[in-house]
């Protein structure tokens, strides 16, 4: 269980970050971030806040609305357990480099 | 310190509109982006001189001061002096590099490197970073170590930020891992936490045992006598010699697990995996007379 330090109330994470709190809204909707609600009023964990900052600069940075988005976590996913795979797959191939 | 041409690392002419450029950037960037060109140096790489390109042909005064400059710009340090500068570096990107052996990189792609030419141009005050930051930034350092260092659990102290951390690297870490250590990258600003630092092994290659896993792979010479007739040879292992039992009729490429004889496995105190010795017969060469004879002797029986 997150203690309330590991904890930030999403309009001061917005305001810090100058973004919409509408953009948190939505991430939420889309099921790319979670949103915890203490007493009526919401935060988000800062072990999301890395996960959150690279959705940020895909919306702000880069233009990409929140389709785009989902589908690029989705894809990014894919990306790295190929990426492990690959790696796993060079592994093996090295014990043959002796022979 | 060469001259960088801006305008061509975003694809356009000098006679762009801020619309054009604007667009170039924004089409290169999802291009390029560290976000989404996990693991890529070279996209990395790519992204900060796009970058780059952006914070000088956006702001209409970098623009100028560029156009009116460019090839010559080692003129621009007698135009800035003309100029009231009172520009303050603004950038918070750790320079140097805090890791012996390891190479060190921020995470941060706001205010990320600038080259000695837009320096030397421009100072250090760019990075106009769209948000204010809360969360401090991460930071990414690779540690090569060779396969005998990741045999044993050794510490390690590192510096970042003025800080000593101590880490312990356990025995038998893999090639490629990366260990989290939270809270240990920049500080954070308004109260935010501070970033983590991210350190990436490398384990080298070694050029007698091959790693999979837990396992340690070697292939031995075993000369004709010993594989035909069995016998006993003296192995190398990562922790000692170890003499081995050759059975009788000992066939080309055959091997021999000996449990516990690989790598430790990590965090697990004195459990390792199995090294597998792949057996290389070697024929004799040079035969003598005598020898000759005598194979032909027992080819014949």
């Amino acid at each position: 269980m997150p203690t309330n330090n590991d904890l930030i109330a999403k309009e001061e994470y917005c305001m810090h970050n100058n973004i919409e709190v509408a953009f948190i809204d939505r991430l939420y909707e889309y099921g790319l971030i979670e949103i915890r609600s203490v007493e009526r009023k919401q935060f988000i964990q800062l072990d999301q806040l890395q996960e959150l900052e690279r959705f940020t600069r895909l919306h702000y940075d880069l233009d990409i609305n929140m389709e785009g988005i989902d589908a690029i976590a989705n894809l990014l996913q894919k990306v790295k357990a190929m990426q492990e795979e690959i790696r796993a797959l060079k592994s093996r191939l090295h014990i043959y480099t002796l022979e | 310190m060469d001259f960088i041409d801006y305008y061509k690392i975003l694809g356009l002419d000098k006679n762009a509109s801020q619309d054009d450029i604007k667009k170039a950037y924004r089409k290169l960037a999802r291009q390029h982006h560290p976000d989404l060109n996990p693991d890529d140096k070279e996209a990395h790489r790519k992204f900060q001189q796009i970058n780059e390109a952006n914070e000088v042909l956006s702001d209409p005064e970098k623009r100028k001061k560029y156009d009116q400059y460019g090839e010559n710009w080692q003129h621009a340090e007698q135009f800035e002096q003309a100029r009231k500068s009172g520009q303050a570096g603004g950038g918070q990107s750790f320079h140097g590099n805090p890791f012996g052996g390891g190479e060190y990189s921020s995470g941060d792609f706001d205010s990320g490197d600038f080259s000695d030419f837009f320096t030397s141009m421009f100072g250090n005050g760019g990075g106009r970073s769209r948000t204010t930051k809360f969360r401090g930034q991460d930071y990414n350092a690779e540690f090569q170590l060779s396969l005998r260092e990741a045999y044993t659990t050794h510490q390690r102290t590192f510096t970042v930020n003025d800080k000593s951390v101590r880490i312990t690297i356990p025995a038998g870490v893999a090639d490629g891992q990366t260990i989290r250590l939270k809270g240990h990258g920049a500080s954070g600003i308004n109260g935010g936490p501070a970033g983590d630092l991210y350190i990436t092994f490398q384990i080298a290659e070694d050029p007698v045992f091959k790693r999979l896993g837990d396992d340690l792979y070697v292939t031995a010479d075993l000369d004709l006598y010993t594989a035909v007739l069995g016998g006993e040879k003296v192995m190398e292992t990562m922790d000692g010699k170890v003499k081995l039992k050759v059975k009788e009729g000992t066939q080309n490429g055959t091997k021999t697990r000996l449990k516990g004889k690989g790598f430790p496995v990590y965090k697990k105190e004195n459990t390792f995996g199995d090294l597998i010795i792949t057996w290389n017969v070697k024929l004799p060469e040079n035969l003598s007379e005598k020898q000759k004879m005598l194979f032909k002797e027992l080819s014949q029986l």
